[in-house]
């Protein structure tokens, strides 16, 4: 392994350290943010992609990133930020998935098919993170954050935040 | 200001891309601020969240805009002078935008209105040979995807509920509907790079749109304004209904009286 690869290695590995400030149970490497890392001109560049257009989390982020990095040695660090491809709860890894549940928070189906603007229709089958029940409805498709949303289980009783598919 | 920085040095062909750039970021930012004035004052808090949720994806679309824009505009341009230094006669945004957000039916409406309108656009702004633009687009209509579910509930709510919901949504189409031809009205900066074949053009958008509407205010037992009438326009060459300078009085006050200032 060449130099450049090991350092791309271990900036992968400080990056496992920095939270969602808004979910902290998920690191940005859960969340899927980061699209690369690559060594330009000796200087590290992180290519974050935003979750939401407008997530106030996203700057706190790139700021953890910057802060995690410069803590671990590395002094040239660039955060590039691109749109495009456009993120999706897709890229949330599967450990995040299992840890949004285990922190109650349902993760986000995997089926895409939902995300239409048709009116008055229900995701498929919202699991719900505490009892396991899919017997559970929507109250509201906008939550605490603007990736989630708010749902109440009919078995439980239990309100709880899912992280809508995107 | 704005023209100052313009003059700078870009091509004429930049200018109206920067135009229409700037209309896409005011028209997000103007709406985002008046469904702001709902946080707090939801009926119920469930919807409270909801209204300023979408408040929030909105400032995130004009910041995304504003950035572009100033990429474009060069020099000492920013996201936040576009927004806070610029004057109403600037502001390209429609009028439907900047309208006040009366009763629950009239913010609702125009939701709704706009959102069946920037989910069109946009998705046909994510083909735009324009890849910033394009990308900005594709990322947002996810956004607005929701916007216009949630929005067309509503209309639907309040239109086939009581006779007092039903009444107010009337009222709301009376208030609302001589601003939506401006939307399909392409304004010469529009028509100017859809001949460079940067964007398809808003004219094409009309009857799908119609269609939407049509669908949801029929199942929301409302009419559809028979008489199109007269329609008003201006907005997106800067000549705007009164309620825009109170907005920008409020937004830009800080920015008005400590220039430049940061927190």
């Amino acid at each position: 392994m060449d130099a450049d690869t090991i350092q791309i290695k271990a900036a992968w590995k400080i990056l496992e350290q920095v939270a969602d400030p808004e979910v902290p149970v998920l690191t940005v490497i859960d969340l899927g943010i980061i699209r690369h890392i690559d060594i330009v001109e000796h200087r590290l560049q992180i290519t974050i992609t935003p979750t939401y257009t407008g997530c106030p989390a996203m700057d706190v982020m790139s700021m953890g990133i910057r802060m995690a990095l410069l803590e671990n040695g590395f002094k040239h660090i660039e955060i590039k930020q691109v749109l495009s491809p456009a993120w999706t709860t897709d890229w949330m890894s599967e450990s995040g998935k299992q840890k949004l549940k285990a922190y109650g928070i349902a993760p986000p189906n995997t089926t895409q098919a939902v995300c239409t603007p048709q009116s008055f229709q229900q995701e498929e089958s919202i699991q719900c993170p505490l009892c396991n029940s899919y017997h559970t409805q929507l109250i509201s498709q906008f939550g605490s954050t603007a990736c989630k949303a708010l749902y109440k289980c009919d078995d439980c009783k239990e309100p709880f935040d899912y992280f809508k598919c995107h | 200001m704005l023209t100052t920085m313009i003059s700078n040095g870009s091509m004429l062909h930049t200018d109206s891309l920067i135009h229409y750039t700037l209309h896409l970021a005011d028209n997000a930012l103007i709406l985002s601020q008046r469904n702001s004035e709902w946080c707090g004052h939801g009926p119920v808090l469930e919807q409270d969240i909801a209204i300023t949720n979408i408040s929030l994806d909105l400032l995130g679309q004009a910041r995304n805009f504003y950035q572009y824009a100033a990429i474009l505009i060069g020099g000492t341009a920013s996201e936040d002078k576009l927004a806070y230094h610029r004057n109403e006669n600037e502001f390209k945004n429609c009028l439907l935008a900047e309208q006040p957000k009366g009763d629950w039916a009239v913010t609702i409406l125009r939701q709704f209105i706009f959102s069946a309108y920037q989910y069109l656009l946009y998705r046909q702004l994510a083909k735009s040979t324009d890849h910033q633009l394009a990308a900005i687009a594709s990322k947002a209509v996810k956004e607005v995807t929701y916007h216009l579910r949630w929005s067309s509930e509503w209309v639907i709510r309040l239109g086939d509920g009581t006779a007092e919901s039903h009444a107010r949504m009337v009222n709301a189409i009376q208030d609302l509907w001589m601003f939506t031809g401006e939307l399909f009205l392409p304004a010469p900066y529009e028509t100017e790079i859809q001949n460079q074949g940067i964007i398809t053009g808003v004219e094409k958008l009309q009857q799908e749109w119609i269609t939407t509407i049509e669908n949801t205010f029929s199942e929301a037992t409302l009419a559809l304004p028979t008489d199109t009438g007269w329609m008003q326009t201006g907005g997106k060459t800067g000549r705007h209904t009164e309620y825009l300078g109170r907005i920008l009085a409020e937004l830009q006050y800080m920015q008005r009286i400590y220039p430049n200032c940061e927190w």
